[in-house]
């Protein structure tokens, strides 16, 4: 693959391109943290949900703001994503014959994988609940996101979906958000092991409570 | 004299081998080809097993196999096998010809492959060409000084703890273990080595920023992957440089991108007067 023969904005360096994808990152794993907290509006009941959702429509400027940020770092993420992947495919040459692994994790190895399933999953929640173009039949709930949500979650086949994406989101920031200290300088040996503990948390953080609502509306626990 | 029966004498325990062994030549595709070694001392060094291995083939009347090595103790990161997937063997923290025949069961098939990486081509079976690494040297892993006479020994300060950081940095040997163990095919733990011996040091402060932008274009050029943080290099590395020279590196490359973005040319812009 040829490399910046021309200005470093086309085809950035090796670490150019890890930077974008730290970056990027970065900006997403944030937003799944502040979206999942929104989310457990949920629990308090249908006012507080609705008023959260009524509260972003009345604030449509910067609810744009954030939309124009999240697609960029979501087109960035993805570009510099598949750059990498191609690349270090082709660098890699097949490797050896016999596997012998010593400490690359699991979640470090399935990023790709775990990345596709997150790019159909946004999509699929995107038709979902922000255009709400499948999986809620003929019924308009208007300004109701509750009732949009217990109906949309009432299908234990789209729960399923849901729960086992915010799985693979667990595994896809663990890897990623202790990659993003690493990417931009931010890590040592004294640190590394602590970093990777904070990661998985996070991870597990987001994952449980976004899971926790389809699981509560497949349980009965909201209605 | 090792005896061909029996499975002990002076050396100690004897072990009989499977051997698959990687055989290709230039530019061709390559194959196993399997042997079996027997009467070989497990004091004897895995390149001295493979030296009794080409001796067996010389006595056969075949072809034998091409390896890299030269100092033999160590230090010099030209022996470069991958024994069992494993870039020096199964033993951390050491090179090829320091790892014994003691560390393998007597009867155990061992596969052994050249490096495996697109900017090391196979010159023939074991021995690739490893030459991309030199470019990357070239392009910037040095300092530019007056040779000659010696400099006045305390001219240049450096604190005790940047010397210490230096000098484990300058423990790479650059054999590309960290390469073959990579599963991106990524430099970024010989270049991170390399890059941070030098930029850390008084004497290498002139040179920083278009060294480490040089270094690492060289790098991209020879066609290295990219680093996905999966830390298989330094748990290959056979003088366990740590990954703390990958961030460095990174934090380095941005501050010469920031650094060459915002550079002064000491003129006034078109306008600007």
């Amino acid at each position: 693959m040829p490399e910046s023969s021309c200005s470093p904005c086309c085809q950035p360096a090796s670490i150019g391109k890890k930077i974008i994808m730290a970056l990027t990152g970065l900006v997403l794993a944030g937003f799944v943290l502040g979206h999942m907290a929104g989310n457990l509006l949920m629990f308090k009941g249908p006012q507080a949900i609705n008023a959260y959702a009524e509260w972003l429509h009345n604030h449509p400027e910067a609810l744009w703001i954030a939309r124009v940020i999240l697609i960029l770092s979501v087109v960035g993420h993805i570009w510099t994503g598949i750059l990498l992947t191609l690349e270090n495919r082709a660098a890699r040459a097949g490797g050896p014959a016999v596997d012998a692994t010593r400490r690359a994790s699991i979640s470090s190895r399935t990023m790709p994988y775990s990345g596709i399933v997150l790019l159909a999953f946004i999509v699929f929640h995107l038709l979902h609940f922000t255009l709400r173009k499948v999986a809620l039949g003929d019924k308009d709930f208007g300004e109701d996101v509750y009732a949009m949500v217990v109906f949309g979650f009432s299908s234990p086949v789209v729960a399923v979906f849901y729960i086992v994406s915010m799985l693979l989101l667990c595994l896809h920031l663990s890897h990623g958000v202790s990659s993003v200290f690493q990417t931009l300088g931010l890590r040592n040996e004294r640190w590394r092991g602590r970093i990777d503990l904070i990661a998985t948390a996070y991870g597990w953080i987001v994952a449980l409570g976004f899971i926790s609502i389809p699981l509560a509306v497949l349980l009965g626990c909201i209605k | 004299m090792v005896k061909e029966n029996g499975n002990s004498d002076q050396h100690g325990h004897t072990l009989s081998l499977r051997l698959r062994v990687w055989r290709q030549n230039r530019g061709q595709p390559g194959h196993f080809e399997e042997h079996f070694l027997a009467a070989v001392p497990e004091t004897a060094s895995f390149l001295e097993m493979m030296d009794m291995l080409n001796e067996q083939l010389i006595r056969e009347g075949k072809d034998t196999f091409a390896f890299d090595h030269d100092c033999r103790e160590g230090i010099c990161g030209m022996c470069s096998m991958t024994i069992n997937g494993m870039p020096h063997g199964p033993l951390p923290g050491v090179t090829t010809c320091q790892l014994h025949m003691r560390n393998f069961r007597d009867g155990e098939t061992i596969t052994v492959e050249p490096w495996r990486a697109r900017a090391f081509p196979v010159l023939k079976d074991l021995a690739v060409d490893r030459s991309a690494f030199d470019k990357v040297i070239q392009s910037g892993g040095f300092i530019t000084v007056r040779t000659g006479s010696a400099p006045e020994a305390n001219h240049t300060l450096v604190p005790k703890q940047v010397a210490d950081e230096a000098m484990d940095a300058a423990e790479c040997i650059g054999c590309g273990a960290c390469v073959a163990s990579c599963k991106n095919g990524s430099a970024m733990l010989f270049v991170g080595a390399k890059i941070n011996h030098l930029n850390i040091l008084p004497q290498g402060q002139p040179e920083r920023e278009r060294r480490t932008l040089a270094m690492v274009k060289t790098m991209d050029e020879a066609g290295f992957g990219n680093c996905t943080n999966y830390g298989e290099c330094q748990a290959h590395c056979p003088k366990s440089i740590t990954l703390d020279v990958i961030a460095k590196l990174n934090r380095d490359y941005l501050r010469a991108r920031v650094k060459e973005f915002f550079s002064s040319t000491g003129k006034p812009s078109k306008g600007g007067e």
